[in-house]
């Protein structure tokens, strides 16, 4: 059983739609108990990372999820993959949850608008269990801010103008700062991949 | 590199698929869910559903439509037609839509883009604009499925659409929509040049070359089209097999 965490902020139903879609059973819960018994753990975001930061402490899960994310899978999804590292400068200084060593900052890309909308490829950095070696591989992307981290725990990046990490990694930890429910069939298999972890 | 965009869009009227030329003589040709798979399927970057007569007609079944379409296809979509609040705004969004399109709104209340943007973010807001060149050769902006001239000028307009926070703009040449001419290049140039947000070119894709033209020539981000991909003349995948061969970032 995969747990959606439902903390208030986020794209809950795509990512259920998408879960479901592919077979993998799944529970959209706020429920701390129902985070322990969980197989492995999903958690969205959209919208700024001091609010999400406050709403999930507000539903009691930051320390749930800290002390789950030692003992089985978890992947957070675009602000929710933010939300895995140590700090965030969205509207000031914030505090993640510091699963993933380094921040989260404004990108800077020379020359393009932000946000970075649209279809942007992977390059493949290090080895994941969530990536083939496919080539020429193309995600969904919605994002202004970007995670700032060693290249030892990025899986994969994508050039817009700058490397932007767009999978990342730490043991059992996973973050895509891309949607892996609106990224098609590469997206999908991402999720069979997390899905079967 | 960002890939350029091909979205396919579904003209839904009570439910159904229809497509219009030039707005005049509309034809039913499907179920929109039905549609916006076989779409996915071929490789379709994103999915517009139009709900063509809600602006004064009334909201309907496009809900359902959403609804049920998000259940199957796992690329973005773009609900536009007759959203008139953030309320409707917030309900399409919960239905499933990753964007909105909003337009004779916007003009006739511009302040909706920006309650839109604030509240959901500016990439969530798609603003169309319907336009055509007048008899002293200025494009202007018209209302209600090209009904109305608002005697607006375009590029004025696309400038204050983008400063109250659109994410986007899905340009609709009514010159060129329905007549299969290829897309309307001179007015592309004009608002791309004009703004810095994406824009998305609309009316008048014929061949399968057009699309790569409007990437060639001019910076825009996306390339839509209806009925030609409705009465199944070209595939997106034959569309993006062009522009591959031309040099152009497609997925």
């Amino acid at each position: 059983m995969t747990v959606i965490i439902d903390y208030g902020a986020g794209n809950l139903f795509s990512v259920q739609n998408a879960l479901e879609h592919i077979g993998a059973e799944c529970k959209i819960s706020r429920d701390p108990s129902e985070i322990e018994t969980a197989d492995r753990l999903i958690l969205p975001g959209v919208g700024a990372f001091p609010d999400a930061m406050k709403m999930l402490s507000k539903a009691g899960l930051t320390e749930v999820i800290k002390e789950q994310a030692a003992k089985k899978p978890l992947m957070g999804i675009c602000l929710g993959m933010q939300m895995l590292f140590d700090t965030s400068l969205e509207f000031g200084k914030t505090d993640g949850l510091g699963l993933i060593p380094g921040s989260v900052e404004l990108m800077t890309p020379v020359g393009l608008p932000i946000p970075h909308i649209g279809w942007n490829e992977l390059e493949k950095n290090i080895p994941s269990p969530l990536l083939t070696d496919k080539k020429g591989e193309y995600v969904y992307f919605v994002h202004s801010y970007a995670a700032v981290t060693d290249e030892k725990y990025v899986a994969a990046y994508c050039d817009y103008g700058m490397k932007v990490p767009a999978l990342v990694q730490n043991g059992s930890v996973y973050g895509c700062q891309f949607h892996p429910e609106k990224s098609g069939e590469t997206g999908l298999d991402i999720l069979r991949r997390f899905a079967a972890l | 590199m960002l890939a350029k965009r091909i979205i396919p869009c579904l003209d839904v009227r009570d439910g159904k698929v229809v497509k219009g030329v030039n707005f005049e003589g509309i034809k039913e040709v499907g179920d929109p869910v039905e549609c916006a798979c076989e779409y996915n399927a071929q490789g379709a970057d994103e999915i517009v559903f139009y709900d063509i007569t809600a602006s004064h007609e009334g909201r309907g079944v496009i809900l359902d439509v959403v609804r049920s379409a998000a259940k199957k296809v796992f690329v973005p979509l773009t609900v536009g037609g007759g959203i008139k609040s953030v309320e409707d705004m917030r309900s399409t969004l919960r239905a499933g839509a990753d964007k909105i399109s909003v337009n004779s709104q916007a003009v006739k209340n511009p302040q909706l883009i920006k309650d839109g943007a604030d509240i959901f973010g500016s990439q969530c807001i798609c603003v169309g604009i319907d336009t055509k060149r007048n008899a002293q050769g200025k494009w202007t902006v018209f209302i209600n499925g090209g009904r109305i001239d608002m005697h607006l000028d375009l590029i004025e307009w696309a400038k204050t659409v983008e400063r109250l926070g659109a994410g986007e703009i899905c340009l609709n040449s009514m010159d060129t929509d329905g007549v299969r001419g290829g897309f309307d290049i001179p007015m592309l140039k004009a608002v791309v040049q004009a703004v810095n947000i994406p824009v998305i070119a609309s009316g008048g894709a014929g061949r399968v070359g057009d699309f790569a033209d409007a990437f060639l020539q001019t910076d825009c981000s996306a390339a839509l089209a209806a009925s030609l991909f409705h009465f199944r003349e070209l595939t997106v995948g034959e569309v993006k097999d062009d522009c591959r061969a031309k040099g152009i970032p497609v997925r």
